[in-house]
């Protein structure tokens, strides 16, 4: 009897060593994604990169995770942030597609001094005048994508240019940062309208006002749907031949691009991450996302695995408090898929090289050609004073 | 660039060529609701399931002609299996429920699309011979663009044709303008109310299929897709012919010139011309009735 009594205290004593062990290691994240609506597959995308990054390290027990949908909805987004902080008490959020989203939600991750990855929205303003110290973009900037393609494409010798991009906050910035450095460089925007945002199915009256302006080449900037509508109806005009197509590398996103089929063959784009990469860290890195979901990965999945990587690397530092990430995460660097990264001290927002890439026929689909590289971008502080 | 002859040849093959599709999409929605006195907002639904069931055919039997003949019967199927286990039933519960019924079928569809067909948006090409441009007017034109106004004029001309001049379309116009009074004559008007769902879901299917290879083919193609058409309907008149093709015609030029002469102002032109309609002529151009 009191053998078994011992045995039982034993185990007792046993079992609470290990949750408190577990309660000691474990950071609590809080994974603000969308997984409903417009952008739930970049959600998916961003969530399958960030436990490959946590399975990679081996540290997938270290980490709680709480998912939470913003349903791409900036009021949803808000309150589900509260939740995670006040409910859940995570440690960290990681997330954010939508700016929308990450606009709402700004003012409370900065007033809760909650650390924030942002894993993709791109709004220059989230690490320009409204940066903050609990605030860390691994993803990209609007403007850092497109901004070195200014430059780029008049030492290609193009001096007009005729631009296009949905009519949104992040289809002015991608946009207007391409023209403000093509401009500085001694090209000439010929022309630019901004489609109405998601209500433009059609753009044949937009491609042949911007035909008839005769520009050397066309700069645009769509993502998704829009992409997929644009790139085949320019080509289904005929433009091709004549003047050809540049843009913001989402234009041609290896997500979909199999969807635009031949009409994106040519294509030349800048995005800050394309599945070719030819480097040993990025070799691995495809080949494990393949293994997991048997296509290549998007620039989506390796923002979401760098968000989980940039987490492990604050927590190996000894990070373990809100504060103490929040400040790690802003000293991250290591090398990845993407070549070498580091966060930017001066606005938390990642530096890291734009690749710029041609859209070719490869076996089995389109893929992607690096033509251009220009290295460790970083953006302008903006006004952000951390 | 404006004094360009070309450029407006080409922005007003655009036009047209929006115009067709438009038409394709509010004609059933229009006779649907003239006959049946029945509002059915998952037509953009249909649209979109028209769009994914052509995907599907591509990828299964690798010809665009297949989806082209077997979407639009698809979606008439998907189109009874509604009528029979929803419209129905629905017809005498007054427009509130109908329209309430309808709103929430959108989601149901929005949620079957995301299940079955994924979130990525999806596009098929089109047929070979259609893929480039053709010269047509003294420029060169997508020649898949048209085929989309050679076909929507043809279905307008075949509806037109069939509504003026055969048995059924004396019917159908008996059913519309007085249903009671057709069923008293010995008309079987509950038959000829299914006829007429099914082939407006038909018609809802080949538009999708027509539209996959231009647009993007997405979950939320339907929804994108079902203000304009409703716009179209309300500006044409309910339930006429005649009001299907003028309304369509009407917003598919705003849609177009407004996006070539007055970019910032595209997103409401369209809105201010239904504005402009409803005061002055609130049944329409041309109401089916008087």
């Amino acid at each position: 009897m009191s053998k078994l009594k011992g045995l039982a205290a034993g185990a007792l004593a046993l079992a609470a060593l290990s949750t408190a062990s577990a309660a000691e290691a474990e950071t609590r994240v809080g994974l603000l994604l969308p997984y409903a609506g417009v952008y739930a597959a970049l959600g998916e995308e961003i969530d399958a990169g960030f436990q490959l990054a946590l399975e990679e390290a081996g540290m997938t027990d270290e980490f709680a995770i709480v998912r939470e949908d913003t349903e791409v909805k900036p009021p949803v987004g808000l309150a589900k942030a509260r939740k995670l902080v006040l409910e859940d008490e995570v440690d960290v959020i990681v997330g954010l597609v939508s700016s929308g989203v990450l606009g709402a939600v700004r003012d409370f991750v900065d007033g809760a001094q909650v650390p924030l990855i942002v894993a993709n929205a791109g709004n220059d303003d989230a690490t320009g005048s409204r940066c903050s110290k609990y605030i860390t973009r691994v993803s990209f900037s609007n403007g850092q994508v497109n901004r070195p393609m200014g430059q780029w494409m008049y030492d290609q010798g193009i001096r007009k240019v005729y631009t296009l991009a949905p009519d949104y906050a992040a289809g002015r910035q991608m946009v207007g940062a391409f023209a403000e450095a093509f401009r500085q460089a001694g090209g000439e925007i010929v022309g630019e309208d901004f489609t109405p945002f998601r209500k433009t199915q059609d753009f044949g009256p937009y491609l042949t006002k911007a035909k008839a302006a005769g520009p050397d080449a066309i700069f645009v900037f769509y993502a998704g749907g829009e992409a997929i509508s644009f790139v085949k109806q320019y080509d289904s005009f005929g433009i091709k031949a004549d003047i050809p197509l540049y843009g913001s590398g989402f234009l041609t996103s290896p997500l979909y691009v199999n969807a635009e089929g031949p009409a994106a063959e040519g294509v030349v784009t800048a995005l800050h991450y394309v599945p070719t990469i030819d480097t040993p860290e990025n070799r691995a890195f495809v080949e494990a996302f393949r293994a997991r979901t048997d296509r290549a990965p998007s620039e989506y999945a390796v923002q979401g695995y760098d968000a989980g990587r940039a987490l492990i690397e604050a927590v190996k530092s000894g990070a373990d408090s809100r504060e103490a990430l929040a400040s790690a995460l802003a000293k991250v660097t290591y090398t990845g898929p993407r070549g070498p990264v580091k966060i930017d001290p001066a606005t938390n927002n990642i530096v890291q090289n734009i690749y710029v890439y041609e859209t070719i026929k490869g076996d089995g689909g389109l893929t992607q050609k690096i033509v251009g590289t220009v290295e460790a971008v970083a953006d302008a502080p903006n006004g952000c004073k951390l | 660039m404006l004094a360009d002859p070309s450029t407006w040849i080409v922005q007003g093959l655009n036009g047209l060529q929006l115009s067709m599709l438009l038409f394709l999409l509010s004609v059933g929605l229009t006779v649907i609701f003239g006959l049946l006195h029945f509002v059915n907002l998952a037509h953009g639904a249909l649209y979109a399931l028209g769009a994914y069931a052509g995907v599907s055919a591509v990828w299964m039997l690798g010809s665009y002609w297949a989806a082209f003949v077997l979407a639009p019967a698809a979606v008439a199927l998907a189109g009874t299996v509604l009528y029979l286990g929803l419209i129905r039933r629905m017809r005498r519960s007054g427009p509130m429920n109908q329209v309430l019924v309808t709103f929430g079928l959108i989601f149901v569809f929005l949620d079957i699309f995301r299940i079955v067909w994924g979130d990525i948006a999806l596009g098929i090409d089109a047929p070979a011979f259609l893929a480039g441009p053709v010269e047509v007017l003294g420029v060169a034109y997508p020649a898949y663009r048209l085929f989309i106004i050679a076909l929507g004029a043809a279905v307008m001309a075949g509806l037109g044709l069939v509504l003026s001049r055969t048995q059924i379309g004396a019917m159908i116009r008996a059913g519309v303008d007085n249903d009671r009074m057709a069923a008293c004559l010995g008309l079987n008007v509950e038959r000829i109310f299914f006829v007429v769902f099914c082939v407006g879901c038909a018609l809802a299917g080949l538009a999708g299929v027509v539209a996959a290879p231009v647009f993007s083919v997405t979950p939320d193609m339907g929804t994108q897709i079902l203000i304009p058409t409703l716009i179209v309907v309300v500006i044409g008149g309910l339930g006429s012919l005649k009001g299907a093709v003028a309304g369509s015609l009407i917003v598919g030029f705003t849609q177009t010139f407004g996006a070539v002469l007055a970019p910032q102002l595209a997103a409401v032109a369209v809105y201010a011309l239904l504005a402009g309609i409803l005061i002055f002529r609130p049944a329409g151009l041309f109401p089916a009735r008087g």
